[in-house]
């Protein structure tokens, strides 16, 4: 099972109305590697994420997640551990940290089932793992957005997931937060038997974490191993403008030179606007 | 306690206890998911159903629960396959609907109707067969929630996560449409289509003020919803006002006490 691919997409093309969000994607994504979707905003990263989840229907082309179509996944959808971007989360709900987490639980438990003592236990492990076990009785409302962060996380580890998509985990962190949720993330793959899709548009940061990046502006514009993709014409062609990549050492970063958009970037930025709203 | 030797306050007791209960249950779920306004839709929906029911001759409490599940479905599609947001589908119903019921009701020219009491309740007038009815609704309503407590919450908290985990959520969210169609039409005759939004959405409103627990939200969304559906109508009939209006005031009360100590509210000012 574990030589398996997690994900494949083979010729997906998804579309919100007529406008095309996903143009002609195929890829594989083999069980236990880390990989890095980057992509500027409106790229179609959290639609890609949507679709391999079954969110989204694919306008064509075919997504299997574990093997399976998303609609036919059954129990192994409960293998999946979601961190998603801007939470539909409401801070205000009445509900404290470990229920929160324990509610990554609710879709292996099955109908009917409640919440009793084992599934408490396995959650607070869960926030053993991200460090918050002290915070488990506070209230939602009583937390930093990066323990948001860390929380959203542990409730996606609950179910100590084949497969765990983060889309943006670092969005509300300052630097060095971030740093440190992707040095943790690193050990987490390290130390499991777990495939990890990351998405960001930090391209330099993610790039020094993952194993293979997929380089996405509707179009998979090129996937392979980061320092084989991340060449200039690669990052012009996504960014629809001047992009520079500088290493500094290993790290490497990107500049985006300003106010040199052409006539075909215009068409390109009008057509993301719309995209970006169809997809948030 | 001499009120309680007449029948029609006993029965009027007992319904002030169903309608409080089952209101206040279904509105933690009204107020979290931000459905007052579909609530408010459902229920003035319900004045068609009472037409068509007058018309025909039969209980308007049938037509009623036919009518504003058939509504209550509508509501949730038409926000589901256009543009629409619910706000606007319900702004449309709900004066659609009214409009109905009163030409309905028009057509029966020969037939005396007193809409007042459909409109603002009149507890003091139940049948045992209303009684009968609203505590089998009751019963249905509160073993459906306690079946799918744990995806109503789900549902409530975080609608995409749920749906990520594989729940059902669209018809948790038809399920929920569904369950507030009935809390409506078994409230319609004792507290009327005007006010029963309002039974719906104080006692949980003013639970939230009070609690960061779920479970706890319930508990004391049912106390105040039953505890102030009890005492107005006790005061109603002490006073001599209409019982609805008691019911609801008092409720409305009970909101302000609670708004005016909780700790989140402080909270959330501090912060």
């Amino acid at each position: 099972m574990s030589k398996e691919a997690d994900i494949v997409l083979r010729n997906v093309s998804v579309r919100y109305g007529h406008l095309p969000a996903l143009d002609d994607i195929s890829v594989t994504v083999p069980h236990g590697s880390f990989w890095g979707i980057i992509g500027p905003n409106g790229s179609g990263k959290s639609t890609l994420v949507k679709t391999v989840l079954g969110l989204i229907e694919p306008w064509r082309g075919e997504v299997l997640t574990f093997g399976r179509r998303p609609s036919e996944l059954g129990e192994l959808r409960a293998r999946i551990g979601y961190v998603p971007q801007y939470s539909s989360m409401d801070f205000s709900f009445p509900i404290h940290v470990l229920d929160v987490v324990a509610m990554g639980l609710y879709g292996a438990m099955g109908l009917f089932r409640r919440v009793g003592k084992a599934e408490r236990e396995r959650a607070m492990e869960a926030l053993r793992v991200v460090g918050l076990e002290e915070l488990a009785p506070r209230h939602i409302s009583e937390l930093s957005g990066g323990q948001r962060q860390r929380v959203l996380v542990a409730r996606a580890l609950v179910v100590e997931p084949r497969l765990l998509i983060l889309d943006e985990p670092t969005a509300a962190l300052d630097h060095s937060s971030a740093e440190g949720l992707y040095e943790w993330i690193n050990q987490l793959h390290a130390a499991r038997d777990m495939t990890i899709l990351l998405i960001s548009h930090d391209i330099g940061v993610v790039s020094q974490h993952v194993d293979s990046i997929a380089c996405l502006n509707r179009t998979l514009v090129a996937h392979g191993r980061p320092a084989d993709v991340l060449s200039t014409p690669t990052l012009e062609t996504m960014y629809g403008c001047g992009a520079v990549l500088f290493s500094h050492g290993d790290i490497p970063h990107m500049v985006v030179k300003h106010g040199h958009t052409h006539e075909h970037g215009h068409t390109h930025d009008h057509g993301r606007t719309h995209e970006h709203e169809g997809a948030d | 306690m001499d009120m309680l030797t007449h029948t029609f306050m006993q029965r009027a007791m007992i319904e002030a206890v169903l309608v409080g209960g089952v209101c206040a249950l279904i509105g933690v779920y009204v107020v979290l998911n931000g459905l007052s306004f579909i609530g408010a839709g459902i229920s003035h929906s319900t004045f068609a159903g009472v037409g068509f029911g007058l018309l025909l001759g039969i209980d308007p409490v049938w037509t009623a629960l036919a009518f504003s599940i058939a509504i209550a479905l509508s509501i949730g599609m038409v926000s589901e396959r256009s543009q629409l947001t619910h706000d606007t589908s319900v702004g449309i119903f709900f004066a659609a609907t009214m409009a109905l019921g009163v030409l309905l009701i028009a057509l029966m020219r020969n037939t005396y109707v007193d809409i007042f009491s459909y409109l603002f309740g009149n507890i003091l007038a139940l049948t045992p067969m209303d009684i009968w009815i609203s505590a089998g609704m009751t019963v249905l309503i509160a073993v459906v929630i306690f079946l799918f407590y744990k995806e109503l919450l789900a549902l409530s908290f975080d609608a995409e996560m749920a749906s990520v985990m594989g729940l059902p959520v669209r018809s948790l969210r038809y399920l929920l449409l569904v369950l507030m169609a009935l809390t409506v039409v078994l409230s319609v005759k004792s507290v009327g289509i005007v006010l029963v939004s309002a039974l719906i959405v104080t006692p949980a409103a003013a639970a939230q003020q009070l609690t960061t627990r779920f479970h706890r939200m319930v508990l004391l969304s049912l106390l105040f919803g039953v505890g102030s559906s009890v005492f107005g109508l006790a005061l109603s009939y002490w006073i001599n006002v209409p019982s609805g209006a008691g019911i609801v005031l008092t409720a409305t009360a009970v909101f302000f006490l609670a708004w005016g100590v909780s700790p989140r509210r402080r909270r959330a000012v501090r912060v």
